[in-house]
C-alpha cells in the first residue's frame, strides 16, 4: 500500500474569529478518487481551501507527497502540481474561453493533443472558444473550470462540488469527464453532494461534521449501508 | 375562466438603446466633439481646441492609467500618485536642462533624442521610487482602504517636501525643444506642434498598454487578477510579483505623464502632482476604477470638455468637469466601463 | 457631575487626564497666564481648531468616513460671518445670521454630497469630496466681486468685542478689561460648549450606531439601521459644527481669505492632527491640535537653529530648514498610522 499523496493531520483553521476546522485528519491515496462528504457548512470547502493555501491552518500539518506545505503560499502549492476547481468556479469573465485555458496552462503553450481530448469530453468548449467566459451558461462555466484544471496533468486534483446546480444531462457529461480523468490514474479529492456521482466515482469516502472527520472508509461500504448514511449525514442518500 | 396573464414568449428585438449601449462611451466622445463644433463659432478655433483637448486628455490618461490599474488589480488606492507625476517632471526637466545644447538645436532628431533621454530618465527614477513606495508605504496597509488613503497622502506630502529640498522651492521654467515650438497651420487653424506630439505619444502608450493586456500572458494575468486574484494564485502565478510590477509600471507612466505635462505647461512646481490629482481622480471615477479603456475615454472627455468650456466660459471650466463626473455617475454609478469583480 | 459633563467619556489614563486638565486651564486663563498678542492668538486658534478637528473625528473616527471637504465647510462658516458683517454691517445680529446661514448651507451641501456619493464606494466619496472642495476653492477665488477673491474680505465685528470697549476699569493681573478679552472668552466658551456637545453626541444612541456601522456596516444594515441615513446625518452634523468653528475663526481674525480658510493645507493639517492625536477618541483632537499648533508656532524657530548648526553639510540644512517642518510632520503622520493607529490618546490609554 503506497503512501498517500496528500495527508492532513490535525488541521485546525480559523476564518476571522470562527474556528471552522477543528482537527481534520485525511489521507488521499494515489491514483484514486477520494470523496469528501457531509452536510452543508461542515467545513468541506474550508478543508480544500486550506490545502491550496487560501486559508492557513494555525495548527496541524498538510503533507503533499511527504512535503510539508502547510505554510507555503498558494502559488507555490499550485506549482507543485495541485489543480484546484473551486466551488464558485473562479471563471475570469472578462477573458475568453481560450484565454482562460491559456492562463491555466502554466507551464507553457497548450498541449494540442490534450486540448483535443478536452474538446471531445466538453464539446461546448470548442464552440465557445473565442467567446468571453462571462457569457457562458452555468453548466458551460462549470465545464470550463474543470477543463482548466485538466489542461495540464496535475499530480492532485482538488474539486469542489462540480455538479452543483447543473441539469442532469450536464451532470453526466461532468461525471464522464471525471471518470476519464480517473482512468488516466489521476489522484482526486472530490467534494460532492450528488450521491449518485459520489457512488459511481468514489473509491474511498470521508465524512465530515462540525469541522471534523467523523468517518473514513471505502465508498462501497458507505453506499450499501443506508443506516450508516443516515447516522453520518442525517439522511439516507439513497434515491438522490 | 382563465385570468392568468398571457405568457406567450415574445421575441422582441433589442431596442436601439440596448444595441448602442456597449459603444456608448465612444459615442459620447464623438458627441462631445460634435457639440463643440456646434457651440464654437469658428471652425478653426474648434480644430485648435480639439487638438488641445485631445493632447491634454492623452497626458491625463498617461498619468491616470497607472492609478486605475493599481486599484483594479491590487485594490490599493494611492493618493500619493501625484508625487510620481511631480518627481517625473523634475527629473525629466533636469535632464532636458542638462541637454540644452540638444534641445536648443533646430534639429527634430536631436530634440526628440533629448526628450527620449529625459523621458527614460524620468521613468526609471519614478519606477525606482515606485518600488520603494510600494515596499515601505503601501505593502503594510494592503486591504485597509482608510489607512491607504491616509498613508499615501502622507507619502505625497513627504515627497513634495523632498522635491523642495532637492530642487529648491522656486518653480522651474522650461521651454519646449526648438523644433517643437510653434504651430503648424491646418485648415486655417493653428495646431501647436508639441500638442500633436503629445497626442501621438498618448496614442502609442494606449495602444501599447492595450496590446500588452490583450495579447501577452502577463496581460492576461493582470486582467484575470483584476477580477479574481485568488484564482490566479491558485493557478500558480505569484500575484505579489505581478502587483509590484504593475505598481512600478503605473509609477513610470505617471513619471512620463509628468514630463509631458511639465513641457505642456512650460513650468514645473513641487505641487503640480497634487494639482493634477483632481483631474486624475475625476477621470478615473468617470472611466471606472480598473478599466484602461474607460480611463482613456474619460481622459479624452475631460480634456476636450475643459478646453471647450475654457474657451466659451472660462470661469466655469473646473466646475464643468465636476458636472461631467456627476452626470456620468448618475448614468452609470460605477463609471462608464465598470470592471467585473469577483469580490 | 464630571461624569455627566463629559457624557461618560472619562480620560481613562492619568497622564491623559493630566494633559487635558493642563490644556484646559491654560486655555481658560490664557490671556492672564500668557499675555501678549501672539500667545493669546495661539490659544484662540487652538480652541477653534479643537472644535474643527473634533468635528472631523466625528466623521472619520466614529463614522469611518474619509472626506476632504472639511475645510470647505469651515470656509463656509467663515465667509458666512464675513459676508454678513460686510453687508449687514457690524453687530451681533450679523454674526448670528452669518453663523447660522453658514452652518445651514454647510449641512445642506453635506446632505447633497452625502446622498449622492455615500451610496457608492467609500473611495469614490473621498475622491469626490476632494474634487468638490477644490472646485469651491477655485470658485471663491474667482468670484472676487462677492468674496473678495484672492485678497479676501476684511470687516468689522461688534464694538463690544473690540479693544476700545472697556467693560471694567483698571486691569486684572496686568490685562486690560476690554472687548478683546470678551472676544477671547466668547471663542473659548463657544468652543468648550461645542466640544462637550460632540462628546454628548458620540455617547448617545446615535453615536453608538455610528460605531456599529464603522465596525461592520453590513451587519448594522441587517439589524435594521439604514446605514446611509446615519452616515449622511453624521456628515451633516460634522459639517455644521465645522462651519460654526469657521464662524468663530472669522470673528477672531476679522479677515477671511481662501488661503486662511479654504486651502488644502488646512485639510492636510486636520488629517495630521486627528491621526496623531488619535482617531475616534475626541480627546485626540485636543492633544493633536495643541501639539500641532504649538509645533507650528514654536518648533520652526528650533528648526532654524538646528539648520544653522549643521551649516556646511550637504542636504542636511535644507532638511532641517524651518519651512520643511511639513516634511517631518508627514513622516510622523505616516509613522502614526502604522505604529500608533490609535494615536497619542490611544497609546496613553493603553499604557495607563
Amino acid at each position: 500500500m503506497s503512501d498517500p499523496i496528500l495527508s492532513l493531520q490535525g488541521v485546525n483553521t480559523n476564518i476571522a474569529q470562527y474556528h471552522i476546522l477543528q482537527g481534520v485528519d485525511l489521507d488521499v491515496p494515489r491514483g484514486a478518487v477520494t470523496m469528501l462528504l457531509g452536510r452543508n457548512g461542515v467545513g468541506k470547502t474550508t478543508t480544500l481551501r486550506t490545502i491550496i493555501g487560501h486559508w492557513r491552518a494555525h495548527q496541524g500539518q498538510v503533507l503533499f507527497d511527504g512535503q510539508d506545505i502547510t505554510r507555503l503560499p498558494t502559488p507555490a502549492i499550485a506549482r507543485l502540481g495541485i489543480g484546484f476547481v473551486p466551488e464558485d468556479m473562479g471563471i475570469f469573465s472578462d477573458l475568453s474561453v481560450e484565454e482562460n485555458m491559456i492562463l491555466a496552462a502554466v507551464s507553457g503553450p497548450i498541449d494540442s493533443t490534450r486540448l483535443e481530448w478536452l474538446f471531445s469530453v466538453f464539446p461546448a468548449l470548442e464552440t465557445f472558444w473565442k467567446k468571453d467566459a462571462g457569457t457562458l451558461s452555468g453548466g458551460q462555466k462549470q465545464m470550463l473550470t474543470i477543463a482548466r484544471a485538466m489542461i495540464e496533468e496535475r499530480r492532485l486534483y482538488l474539486i469542489d462540488e462540480p455538479t452543483k446546480g447543473l441539469a442532469p444531462a450536464i451532470i453526466s457529461t461532468m461525471a464522464r469527464a471525471l471518470r476519464e480523468l480517473k482512468d488516466q490514474g489521476a489522484s482526486i479529492l472530490l467534494v460532492e453532494q450528488n450521491f449518485a456521482v459520489a457512488r459511481a466515482l468514489g473509491d474511498s469516502a470521508n465524512v465530515m461534521d462540525d469541522g471534523r472527520m467523523i468517518w473514513s472508509g471505502q465508498m462501497q461500504q458507505l453506499s450499501t449501508d443506508a443506516d450508516l448514511q443516515e447516522r453520518l449525514m442525517g439522511l439516507s442518500m439513497e434515491g438522490q | 375562466m382563465n385570468t392568468a396573464p398571457d405568457h406567450t414568449p415574445t421575441m422582441a428585438r433589442m431596442s436601439w438603446a440596448e444595441r448602442l449601449s456597449p459603444y456608448a462611451p465612444v459615442l459620447l466622445i464623438i458627441g462631445l466633439v460634435l457639440a463643440g463644433l456646434i457651440a464654437i463659432p469658428s471652425t478653426s478655433s474648434w480644430l485648435t481646441l480639439t487638438v488641445s483637448g485631445l493632447a491634454m486628455g492623452m497626458m491625463i490618461f498617461i498619468m491616470a492609467s497607472g492609478l486605475t490599474l493599481v486599484f483594479g488589480l491590487m485594490d490599493v488606492i494611492n493618493f500619493g500618485h501625484g508625487a510620481f507625476v511631480s518627481v517625473g517632471a523634475f527629473v525629466g526637466v533636469s535632464f532636458l536642462l542638462m541637454l540644452e545644447h540638444m534641445t536648443g538645436a533646430p534639429s527634430l532628431a536631436l530634440n526628440l533624442t533629448a526628450m527620449l533621454v529625459a523621458i527614460i530618465g524620468a521613468m526609471l527614477a519614478t519606477a525606482a521610487m515606485g518600488w520603494a513606495f510600494e515596499r515601505v508605504i503601501v505593502k503594510p496597509v494592503y486591504g485597509h482602504h482608510l489607512k491607504q488613503i491616509l498613508v499615501t497622502m502622507g507619502g505625497l506630502i513627504v515627497v513634495e517636501q523632498l522635491i523642495i529640498v532637492l530642487w529648491g522651492p522656486e518653480e522651474i521654467f522650461i521651454t519646449r525643444p526648438e523644433a517643437l515650438k510653434g504651430a503648424i497651420t491646418f485648415a486655417g487653424a493653428a495646431l501647436e506642434k508639441y500638442r500633436l506630439v503629445a497626442v501621438g505619444i498618448g496614442l502609442v502608450v494606449f495602444l501599447a498598454m492595450r496590446w500588452v493586456l490583450r495579447s501577452t500572458k502577463i496581460g492576461l494575468i493582470v486582467r484575470a487578477g483584476v477580477e479574481n486574484g485568488e484564482m490566479v494564485e491558485a493557478l500558480g502565478y505569484r500575484l505579489r510579483l505581478v502587483f509590484v510590477g504593475v505598481f512600478l509600471a503605473g509609477s513610470a507612466l505617471a513619471g512620463l505623464g509628468g514630463v509631458l505635462w511639465g513641457l505642456y505647461q512650460e513650468v514645473i512646481t513641487a505641487h503640480m502632482g497634487n494639482q493634477t490629482m483632481i483631474l486624475i481622480f475625476i477621470v478615473v471615477i468617470i472611466g471606472g476604477l480598473g478599466s484602461v479603456e474607460g480611463c482613456f475615454i474619460g481622459a479624452l472627455m475631460v480634456g476636450l470638455l475643459q478646453n471647450y468650456v475654457a474657451f466659451l466660459e472660462p470661469k466655469v471650466a473646473l466646475i464643468s468637469n465636476i458636472g461631467l463626473m456627476v452626470a456620468i455617475l448618475m448614468w452609470r454609478p460605477m463609471g462608464m466601463i465598470p470592471v467585473v469583480k469577483a469580490k | 457631575m464630571l461624569h455627566k459633563l463629559l457624557s461618560g467619556d472619562m480620560p481613562r489614563s492619568t497622564v491623559l487626564a493630566g494633559l487635558l486638565i493642563t490644556i484646559l486651564i491654560c486655555l481658560a486663563f490664557a490671556p492672564f497666564i500668557f499675555p501678549g498678542v501672539r500667545s493669546v492668538d495661539t490659544a484662540a486658534r487652538i480652541c477653534i481648531f479643537i472644535v474643527l478637528v473634533a468635528s472631523y473625528d466625528l466623521m472619520l473616527g466614529y463614522g469611518g468616513i474619509v472626506s476632504f471637504a472639511h475645510t470647505m465647510f469651515f470656509g463656509l462658516g467663515a465667509y458666512g460671518v464675513a459676508l454678513a458683517s460686510t453687508h449687514i454691517g457690524r453687530g451681533f445680529d450679523a454674526i448670528l445670521i452669518g453663523s447660522v446661514a453658514g452652518a445651514l448651507i454647510a449641512a445642506l451641501l453635506a446632505l447633497m454630497i452625502g446622498l449622492f456619493s455615500l451610496r457608492v464606494r467609500a473611495i469614490f466619496f473621498a475622491m469626490i469630496t476632494l474634487a468638490v472642495a477644490s472646485a469651491v476653492a477655485v470658485l471663491v477665488s474667482q468670484m472676487s466681486g462677492l468674496t473678495g477673491g484672492e485678497d479676501g474680505l476684511s470687516y468689522k465685528i461688534p464694538r463690544a468685542l473690540g479693544p476700545a470697549f472697556k467693560f471694567a476699569d483698571g486691569t486684572l493681573m496686568g490685562v486690560k478689561m476690554n472687548g478683546k478679552l470678551l472676544k477671547y472668552y466668547l471663542i473659548f466658551f463657544s468652543c468648550l460648549a461645542l466640544f462637550l456637545l460632540m462628546l454628548r453626541l458620540v455617547h448617545s444612541p446615535f453615536g453608538r450606531v455610528l460605531l456599529a456601522i464603522r465596525e461592520n456596516d453590513f451587519r448594522a444594515e441587517a439589524i435594521g439601521y439604514r446605514v446611509v441615513h446615519y452616515r449622511v446625518a453624521a456628515t451633516c452634523i460634522s459639517a455644521a459644527i465645522a462651519a460654526l468653528a469657521g464662524s468663530l475663526y472669522a470673528i477672531w481674525l476679522r479677515y477671511v481669505g481662501p488661503d486662511t480658510s479654504l486651502s488644502m493645507e488646512i485639510m492636510i493639517d486636520i488629517l495630521l492632527m486627528v491621526v496623531i492625536g488619535g482617531m475616534g477618541t475626541m480627546y485626540g483632537a485636543v492633544i493633536g491640535v495643541t501639539l500641532f499648533v504649538l509645533a507650528q508656532n514654536y518648533l520652526q524657530g528650533l528648526m532654524n537653529i538646528a539648520s544653522g548648526a549643521v551649516e556646511g553639510i550637504p542636504i542636511l540644512p535644507d532638511l532641517l530648514n524651518a519651512d520643511r517642518w511639513l516634511l517631518w510632520l508627514g513622516v510622523l503622520f505616516i509613522l502614526s498610522v502604522y505604529f500608533f493607529p490609535t494615536g497619542i490618546v490611544g497609546r496613553l490609554r493603553q499604557g495607563k
